[in-house]
């Protein structure tokens, strides 16, 4: 292939991302032009209208924006709407948010990990065709992925749109022996996901790192889920009130959803990655020997190898979950009191793909007056694309078609969930003269 | 690559499956990825021919079975069904988007202008029509599954059904029936909280109910529901017009009953 050369790339419908969207790349010789990561998952404005809510609704409207990680929607709103009203809440309810929050992370984790990404690695269109050859891996992938979606229908009645969590609590807790119950459970999955950490690490990664401000949460005791102060490796180190100083909302053409950016410096990291490597220390002692076992340390700035970092955050997940279920004891109610007031709140929280802000200003009847959302991945794409911008240079001498694959993977890598920043991706690679301008 | 064109050219006589996606959030197709046990035994017994969301294998037309997704908010997409329809022996829609609109139907009482400047800082970038239409507003369709989310176990019998040329056993009475099949004590009479299990779809096995909180009408209206009454009740039980009214309006809030319903205090 001349470097003058000019080749395309299509791809209508990018697969195994959760929503709509479009990559477009285009290439003038060797040198990539252009790079749009197109959203073309229709507007839902769920911003708009929550105006005019009450506030305790607003964790069951926002989990209707993602069916893949509805606990995280959930928690960011209850926090918020907790700040704005003033609420403390039980020691107890912590604990069983984080657990609430575990059985997310399992569930989605493994979906991505083993349905969503490990066919790239071996060379699959999908998981269904890697159960031909893998059968075994795949049925305990499936029953991994049963037991995060157990501890969220134990706690909250259903996997998707569950329906217990409430401002200040829980409508109902559960008891000592119904938690105990997962124990076995949770014991085989913890096993699992070490196997898990080992398998993804001898997949085949490319030689393709880059130089990423990470952003996470940041928690003293503990590895983030729902509290923390939001930290990066530049120096970042905010509370959640003070996250849209720090962060501006750009809107593009080529885009449904909001791009976001540092203020100052461009574009950023969020997800498994980001809370990697600046949260290592804070990893059970399980966990962190996994990884090290596998030689991943901090900074891991391959992100391709995030598929190991999930697994170690599995690892993490279900370790959490066997000790959060032994230390529980049932809150004396299952919810405070939670008072009609005026108040601003923000809040964020990790979601399996990385942070998730919300903020809420109420009127003294509780009605939400304002409401914005921050999902995880319109904080990721423009990352992507300045990843897509180096990656796709880097296969110019790749056959088309391997080219188009990989750049569909790089995507993948992020777990964008499209229908969150507004949803499926479509890839166009276009490869030009250097005429092009 | 090689599995690519060994599908392709697949001979299967397994009946072909699509899933196509409108505007919605993804719940209800993950359904079928979450349905951890029948999973492998599904997919063995029909052909995955289109699912993006699984699959980067996607096969063309036609399908024995299209499940669709979402409502219907651009011009596209009004489009797009009728391309889907043409292609599907038979349709079937999964979901409170599809089947009634979903919760982004709420634009539907709103200046959709005004919304989108609330969101977007560049209006006149978003492309999108005044109202969120369930699928059936624009093409003919064999099946509605109702629920937000659905019911994985009522899709599985719902596609076993249509493959067997059945009819499909999913009621259409309220949630009701299902609490007291649960034996849980009426919430509502009991303990005075605002339910709308008595006008709601079953299908959910009354889930809130049983977590001491009243329904919110995630399955949509049942068959013939009496919304006059269920809305005295709540009057009784201290419900102002104004909550009443959004009861009514959340997931399924453009599904006509729950539209006449919400509509309470205004001259009705």
């Amino acid at each position: 292939m001349s470097r003058r050369g000019t080749r395309t790339i299509k791809i209508d419908t990018l697969a195994r991302v959760e929503g709509e969207g479009a990559l477009y790349i285009k290439m003038a010789g060797d040198r990539v032009a252009d790079v749009k990561l197109k959203i073309y998952e229709p507007p839902r404005m769920f911003e708009a209208f929550l105006r005019g809510r009450h506030c305790s609704e607003a964790p069951d409207i926002t989990a209707r924006i993602c069916g893949i990680c509805p606990i995280a929607y959930q928690m960011s709103a209850l926090h918020a709407i907790e700040r704005a009203l003033g609420i403390q809440i039980d020691p107890a309810v912590r604990l069983l948010r984080r657990l609430f929050y575990c059985g997310e992370w399992i569930e989605s984790h493994v979906l991505h990990v083993y349905m969503l990404h490990a066919p790239d690695f071996l060379g699959y269109q999908d998981v269904i065709e890697m159960a031909k050859d893998h059968r075994p891996l795949v049925e305990k992938a499936l029953r991994l992925k049963k037991i995060g979606n157990r501890i969220i229908q134990l706690m909250g009645g259903r996997e998707i749109h569950p329906i217990s969590a409430a401002v200040g609590g829980f409508y109902k807790t559960p008891s000592r022996h119904q938690l105990r119950e997962l124990r076995g459970d949770l014991e085989w999955a913890l096993e699992t996901s070490l196997e898990t950490v080992r398998w993804t690490s001898s997949l085949p990664f490319p030689d393709f790192e880059q130089d990423y401000e990470f952003v996470a949460l940041r928690h003293s005791g503990e590895y983030p889920l729902n509290e923390g102060r939001l930290v990066s490796n530049r120096g970042l180190d905010i509370d959640a009130a003070e996250y849209e100083d720090c962060f501006a909302e750009l809107h593009v053409k080529h885009s449904n959803a909001l791009h976001s950016v540092v203020r100052g410096r461009g574009s950023y990291l969020v997800g498994p990655l980001a809370r990697f490597n600046l949260n290592f220390d804070k990893l059970p002692e399980v966990a962190r020997k996994a990884a090290i076992d596998v030689g991943l340390r901090p900074p891991v700035k391959n992100v391709f190898r995030s598929i190991v970092v999930r697994a170690v955050e599995l690892v993490f997940a279900c370790r959490e979950a066997l000790g959060l279920i032994d230390q529980y004891e049932p809150p004396n109610t299952p919810r405070a009191e939670a008072p009609n007031r005026t108040g601003v709140g923000q809040a964020i929280t990790e979601a399996p793909r990385g942070i998730l802000y919300h903020r809420y200003a109420l009127d003294e009847r509780g009605l939400i007056v304002t409401a914005k959302i921050i999902p995880p991945t319109s904080q990721n794409q423009r990352r992507i694309e300045d990843d897509l911008r180096e990656y796709a240079a880097y296969l110019y001498a790749c056959p088309l078609e391997e080219a188009t694959w990989k750049c569909e993977q790089a995507v993948r890598c992020y777990d964008p969930c499209i229908s969150c920043a507004t949803h499926f991706l479509k890839v166009v690679v276009e490869r030009e003269p250097n005429s092009w301008s | 690559m090689n599995s690519e064109t060994k599908r392709k050219g697949s001979k299967s006589t397994r009946p072909r499956i699509g899933v196509f996606k409108f505007a919605s959030c993804d719940g209800c197709q993950l359904s079928l990825l979450d349905a951890e046990d029948e999973l492998l035994g599904v997919v063995g017994a029909v052909e995955i021919a289109y699912f993006p969301e699984a699959s980067r294998a996607m096969l063309k037309g036609p399908y024995d079975i299209g499940l669709v997704e979402g409502s219907i908010t651009t011009h596209h997409d009004a489009e797009r069904i009728q391309e889907v329809r043409r292609k599907c022996k038979t349709l079937i829609t999964i979901g409170a988007c599809a089947t009634a609109g979903g919760v982004q139907a709420l634009r539907n009482w709103k200046d959709v202008d005004e919304f989108i400047r609330v969101v977007y800082a560049t209006p006149q970038f978003i492309s999108t029509l005044k109202l969120s239409t369930p699928i059936a507003e624009h093409v003919p369709v064999d099946f509605e599954l109702r629920g937000c989310p659905i019911n994985k176990y009522q899709l599985i019998e719902l596609i076993s059904a249509t493959l067997a040329g059945r009819k499909p056993n999913i009621p259409t009475y309220s949630v009701c029936m299902e609490c007291k099949r649960k034996a849980n004590v009426c919430i509502a009479v009991a303990r005075g909280i605002a339910c709308l299990g008595p006008v709601t779809q079953a299908g959910c096995g009354a889930l809130c109910p049983s977590y001491d909180r009243g329904c919110y009408g995630c399955y949509g209206p049942m068959e013939t529901p009496n919304t006059a009454s269920l809305t005295s009740q709540l009057r009784i039980l201290g419900q102002s017009d104004e909550q009443i009214s959004r009861g009514f309006r959340s997931f399924n809030a453009w599904a006509w009953q729950f539209r006449h319903a919400s509509e309470v205090g205004k001259g009705t």
